[in-house]
């Protein structure tokens, strides 16, 4: 058989994403079959050619706003179609948004809420839906530690990506006898151009490219909630435990 | 940010598009246009301020990181600038390809590697690394997008290739690569007590041996002048074609006081490279990894040379002048109780490199280390500047951080058609220094 017909089936939302693009390309050194989905063509076709070159089977792309589809369980079976099944879908897709703007203006409040949540809940429960009726398959969602406890810098943000994560971790719960599986990574500081206005630099600090191989083996792995990298568990349940009168006197 | 050296450091602002439909925007967001100067930047393994940029911007080029092209038939890559041999090994060395040449980092990208037309263990053979370079697209501050080839537009094209990122920014570039048939290597050690024996061997492997290197003793006195090992490696065929990985691997994880770095340690450590090197002389089969990249196993072994930093010292003696030359390098540094655990002597062949400002041209390289020790160090430097000079020779600019603007000018005497082609809206440390 070639690799072509051996290859796993991998649908990237978000595929444009710096941590998306790492982690497809550990795919893609496998022999992956891909379904790329993100807004800019011209962009995601640089991105085909080159997971082509680093081994990848075949890469079909479809350029579409993902944060505002009008049907994503028709498109989701569409991509699912055009592979013959799944294997893996990734949704990485996020927006860090601007606080402030978002308390101003309502509209920019909307967007935050919409992109990294209401859209991707969308995503979630038509990838859910594929992979329960096919029994295997996993699902795996770029959440945020900032979801763990809500902060006055970036509340609606927060409060984004922890529904997303409950939801992740309720579709995991109800993947479970098919055998199929769903799991929220809790992702902690990453060089990106989406935390380009942040200071960087110090420990906490990791590259797209040392976040993918743990992406990849929580996507093959049992836990439907997860932190990554791993030292954010420890920080994060530091963070919850901090009596509030304590909390409200930082600025985190 | 600071270059590998350690000596020229400073705060910078820098951007990282990932697309290239970002850079003109980028060149526009960071002044190219409107009078800062804009400096492309790698993976800043150069050691002086020739990737520093302090009165403009840097934009890092390592987030385009993509190939674009690869015809595993005929060996032809096209990629993105900011792609490193790192990467580009590990994706073709298992398809039975490896680089035309390759530096003694694999830690450096593409665009970086055209920008300082870096040469190899095999440059008696394949040229510098622009010699495989077909065809590249350049952004201008102006706006244009030119395809530069050596037949369409030979100008832009010879400015560009070791250009030091000067006269634009290089978006991607096609290069062919070199079929092998194995990722090892068959490799001898040959110990030598002094130059003669050296430019002997030289000569000898040139034709047989793609790939030659030798270490020298840049300690020893006038009785072992010049001795060291030479190390030769050609491809094998045997089929195993597994490439190396980026995990793992030691680190220097803090700055070594540079009072260890002295006569005695030096002289002691040279001493007993040379007595090791002896003793392992013979043939073995060597990865490409270890064979190439030995420095690559010790990431950040630059902090060896402590807080202040170090200053490399690489020049090229023409083939006249070469084995006076050298004798009188090696002798002044000797003398000094300064220099390097590690220094490293070539012959380059007659292949011509492409670049206005490249490097490599026929003769006889030598890379130094040298410990920043200040004014003492620089006044060494300032000798060693007098013998290259005199010989007719020149400095690499990838290495430089402080060779005065005469000597820029007198070893590289295209400089002035160079300077024509550098676009306004770039410029960099290295660049206002020699050329201002």
């Amino acid at each position: 058989m070639s690799r072509a017909e051996t290859g796993a089936r991998v649908i990237v939302l978000g595929a444009l994403s710096a941590i998306a693009e790492a982690t497809a390309r550990l795919h893609a050194a496998e022999g992956a079959r891909f379904i790329l989905a993100g807004r800019d063509e011209t962009r995601l076709g640089q991105v085909a050619a080159d997971l082509e070159a680093r081994g990848a089977a075949s890469c079909l792309c479809r350029s579409l706003d993902l944060a505002a589809a009008a049907d994503s369980y028709a498109a989701f079976d569409e991509m699912v179609e055009a592979l013959g099944g799944v294997d893996y879908v990734y949704l990485f897709y996020g927006l860090l948004g601007d606080q402030d703007a978002a308390e101003r203006d309502l509209a920019a409040a909307r967007d935050i809420v919409r992109v990294n949540f209401s859209s991707a809940a969308e995503w979630c429960l038509a990838a859910a839906r594929r992979l329960q009726a096919q029994g295997s398959g996993v699902l795996l969602v770029a959440s945020s530690v900032a979801g763990d406890r809500g902060r006055q810098s970036k509340p609606l943000y927060g409060a984004a990506k922890s529904g997303l994560t409950v939801l992740v971790q309720g579709l995991a719960h109800r993947l479970a006898p098919s055998g199929a599986r769903a799991v929220a990574v809790k992702i902690g500081f990453v060089d990106t151009p989406m935390t380009a206005g942040s200071a960087k630099g110090g420990p906490l600090w990791v590259t797209p490219e040392q976040i993918a191989p743990k992406l990849r083996r929580f996507a093959d792995g049992k836990r439907p909630v997860v932190y990554a990298p791993w030292f954010w568990r420890w920080i994060m349940l530091v963070i919850r435990l901090v009596p509030a009168p304590i909390f409200h006197r930082t600025k985190l | 940010m600071t270059s590998w050296g350690r000596v020229a450091r400073g705060t910078q602002v820098t951007t990282r598009p990932r697309f290239r439909d970002l850079l003109p925007a980028t060149l526009e967001a960071n002044g190219a246009l409107s009078g800062t100067s804009v400096l492309p930047l790698g993976l800043a393994r150069s050691y002086g301020d020739s990737c520093l940029n302090s009165e403009g911007r840097l934009v890092d080029m390592t987030g385009l990181d993509r190939v674009i092209a690869f015809d595993a038939g005929t060996g032809i890559l096209r990629a993105e600038a900011g792609v490193s041999l790192s990467a580009l090994l590990s994706l073709v060395v298992p398809r039975g390809y490896f680089l035309p040449t390759t530096p003694g980092t694999r830690f450096v990208t593409l665009g970086g590697a055209v920008a300082n037309d870096v040469h190899g263990k095999n440059h008696h053979l394949a040229g510098s690394f622009g010699c495989s370079v077909r065809r590249l697209r350049l952004l201008r501050s102006d706006g244009s997008r030119l395809s530069l080839s050596p037949e369409e537009s030979p100008a832009l094209f010879a400015a560009t290739i070791g250009g030091l990122g000067l006269t634009g920014m290089i978006e991607w570039l096609e290069l062919s690569l070199r079929p092998i048939g194995s990722a090892y290597l068959d490799t001898e050690n040959l110990a030598f007590g002094g130059l003669e024996e050296f430019f002997a061997l030289s000569a000898e492997s040139a034709e047989t041996w793609e790939h030659c290197v030798s270490w020298v003793d840049c300690a020893a006195g006038e009785r072992s002048l010049g001795r060291g090992i030479f190390m030769r490696g050609r491809h094998r065929d045997d089929g195993a074609l597994r490439a190396h990985r980026d995990k793992g691997g030691l680190s220097v994880p803090l700055e070594l006081p540079s009072f260890l770095l002295n006569r005695y340690s030096l002289g002691a450590f040279n001493a007993l490279y040379h007595a090791l090197g002896k003793r392992k002389q013979g043939l073995a089969r060597t990865h490409y990894e270890s064979f190439f990249y030995p420095l690559d196993a010790i990431r950040q072994w630059n902090r060896l040379y402590g807080r202040r930093g170090l200053y490399q010292y690489q020049c090229l003696v023409p083939p006249e002048t070469a084995a006076d030359a050298v004798a009188a390098l090696l002798r002044r540094v000797a003398a000094s109780g300064e220099g390097s655990f590690l220094a490293v002597l070539k012959t380059f062949g007659d292949k011509r490199s492409p670049g206005l400002l490249s490097f490599p041209r026929e003769g006889t390289t030598l890379a130094l280390d040298f410990v920043n020790r200040g004014a003492a160090t620089l006044k060494l430097l300032g000798t060693l500047d007098e013998i290259v000079c005199q010989a007719g020779g020149r400095v690499y600019p990838a290495k430089d951080g402080r060779m005065p603007a005469a000597v820029f000018r007198q070893g590289y005497p295209d400089w002035q058609r160079f300077a024509e082609q550098v676009d306004p809206g770039f410029s960099s440390d290295f660049w206002r220094r020699v050329a201002a």
